[in-house]
């Protein structure tokens, strides 16, 4: 595909450019060149030094134990793999992670696929609900954490003073370690719906309108038109919003630092605040290096597995 | 008919309670930032204050530096949104207009880095800010986002789009590269660009851990790093702290408004290329 659109570019291009000389075509040739040279040099400078670079040193940082200022002081090999490998709080911070991938991506996805399709009805003053709906985004990590807090507090919280309405007794939300990854992955949940709603909204705006007439006049009802054809025409879009929200699950950290810094008992303790804690609380930036590797290769395989399973399913109109 | 207006009815009724639910956190926030610290301390909770209070406004912007955290966030987040307009302009008009060895290559090398975690190079990033000595400056907050493979990749496709008669004509008038680039891509791309400025300012307004990392000094908090750490200094009185957010959340949610529709146009051309 990529390559077809340059080559276009390229028959294109030399149809039209003016043939004076073969001097003159030798010297524009090379003015493109060096003209692609510094339009080009300002991301390639940016991304060696704080993306390529920072790569191949993880990898020689996580083979070598560091002094608290990040100094190399002894080459260790694989020692720290192996030592994360038999440590029972990395493979906590494993479980951890994929708990609340699946108790926020897949009720994530679901919750916004419905806001999406009772959205995407004309109705007067729907442009006011789409609004709500995506107004989550807005709200950042440090923000939306803070309200959470308040609301979660256990004696003076409104969400157990509605439960007490209810008469159920009142959860510690977030100082129980049965609770607490539940309520990190509710606020979650809550914080990026606005994002895979206005994502799955825009993907069932693209359907065309003549797919549901003709459906309409077949007899479908609401239901089945949802199921039968909505769904696997926006299937591109929940695979977008899959992939995207799953990556973002794995990074998730503000809520976790803010809310209860991986306890009661390391239950929220999600791997990128286990390398937080290691790197920048104990100054282990070995083992911490070690363990970004291990979540890099986890997200690049997620992602491979993802784009070839899935494309295979995924309905292009 | 009748039938139908029911159905509508029922519609309104569900979209009604998703929004309330939805907003409930965000209107209890509003409520309870006009609260007075006994009304905010009472059980059972108030759901509405006796009255509009002030206070607590006045009483944040008073002890706290929440200006300055919002002045911080907007240098930060503006730089690093210009920077990012720059550097994806330029790199995409390479990738898509001129002609140069080991383009394609250059091309995967920059989709490649869109699969790099940015928590997965964090530490030596830090290292390398650190040696520097740029903790605790605007420097060292802004230089490592400066160049976007996905502002890059989005600004490409946009050019690509563009019709190419116009560079033909261009090209006749003898317009060089630079000039065809300045006075007639950049203009025409005006949507592409600004979708790509609003969701740049909008991702490194919320950053977290990168101000996290670098920054100690209050003076250099952004708004995230500062309205996370009144929590730990003002735990006891909520209306105080609420009051902050509501401070802090109101230049995202303008932004939110004005910037939607960009926004959803970017978030699209990524959906659709999937």
């Amino acid at each position: 595909m990529e390559k077809n659109v340059t080559l276009q570019h390229m028959l294109k291009r030399t149809t039209f450019l003016p043939v004076f000389s073969t001097r003159s075509m030798h010297t524009n040739r090379w003015l493109e060149r060096i003209l692609a040279f510094v339009f080009l040099a300002p991301s390639l400078l940016l991304f060696s030094i704080f993306l390529f670079y920072p790569l191949l040193k993880s990898v020689y940082l996580s083979m070598n134990l560091t002094d608290p200022r990040g100094r190399v002081v002894q080459y260790v090999g694989l020692r720290n793999f192996t030592d994360l490998l038999t440590s029972e709080l990395f493979y906590k911070s494993i479980t951890v992670t994929l708990s609340f991938i699946l108790l926020t991506v897949p009720t994530g996805i679901i919750l916004s696929l419905i806001l999406a399709w009772l959205a995407q009805t004309r109705l007067r003053g729907i442009h006011l609900f789409r609004f709500i709906f995506s107004l989550p985004m807005a709200i950042s990590v440090g923000t939306g954490s803070i309200i959470w807090m308040v609301l979660y507090h256990p004696t003076l919280g409104t969400l157990n003073y509605f439960l007490s309405l209810l008469h159920i007794a009142p959860i510690n939300w977030l100082s129980d370690p049965n609770w607490a990854l539940f309520s990190v992955a509710l606020m979650t949940v809550w914080m990026n719906l606005g994002f895979q709603f206005i994502v799955l909204l825009s993907g069932m705006q693209g359907v065309s309108e003549d797919i549901y007439d003709s459906a309409q006049i077949d007899g479908a009802g609401p239901l089945k038109t949802f199921f039968k054809l909505t769904l696997p025409l926006i299937t591109p879009s929940i695979f977008f919003v899959t992939v995207v929200s799953m990556i973002g699950a794995f990074q998730s950290f503000g809520q976790i630092n803010i809310l209860t810094k991986g306890g009661p008992m390391n239950s929220t303790n999600v791997m990128v605040f286990n390398i937080y804690q290691d790197a920048f609380m104990n100054y282990r930036f070995g083992t911490g290096s070690a363990q970004a590797l291990i979540l890099f290769f986890i997200v690049l395989i997620l992602t491979l597995i993802q784009f070839k399973v899935l494309e295979k399913k995924v309905h292009y109109q | 008919m009748i039938m139908n207006r029911m159905n509508k009815g029922l519609l309104y009724f569900v979209l009604l309670i998703a929004s309330c639910l939805i907003l409930f956190p965000l209107l209890y926030t509003l409520s309870s930032s006009f609260m007075t610290n006994g009304e905010s301390a009472t059980y059972p909770p108030r759901m509405l204050p006796s009255h509009l209070n002030w206070d607590n406004y006045m009483n944040v912007i008073q002890t706290i530096p929440v200006m300055r955290f919002i002045g911080n966030s907007f240098i930060v987040s503006t730089l690093i949104m210009i920077g990012q307009i720059v550097t994806a302009s330029t790199a995409a008009y390479a990738f898509a207009f001129l002609r140069f060895p080991g383009k394609t290559f250059l091309f995967a090398l920059f989709l490649a880095t869109m699969m790099i975690p940015w928590e997965v190079i964090m530490i030596p990033n830090y290292l390398t800010i650190k040696n520097w000595n740029l903790l605790d400056s605007y420097t060292g907050l802004i230089i490592p986002f400066v160049a976007s493979a996905f502002g890059t990749f989005l600004l490409r496709q946009s050019f690509l789009q563009l019709p190419g008669e116009l560079f033909e004509a261009a090209r006749i008038d003898g317009c060089g590269h630079i000039r065809i680039f300045l006075s007639l891509v950049l203009p025409l791309s005006t949507p592409a660009i600004a979708t790509l400025g609003v969701y740049s300012f909008l991702n490194h307004w919320n950053m977290y851990l990168w101000p996290l990392l670098i920054t100690n000094k209050e003076e250099m908090r952004t708004v995230q790093i500062g309205i996370s750490m009144l929590q730990f200094e003002e735990m006891t009185s909520w209306n105080l702290v609420l009051a902050g957010v509501v401070t802090v959340l109101i230049p995202s949610l303008l932004l939110l408004v004005l910037g939607l529709k960009p926004l959803v146009r970017g978030i699209t051309a990524g959906a659709l290329k999937g």
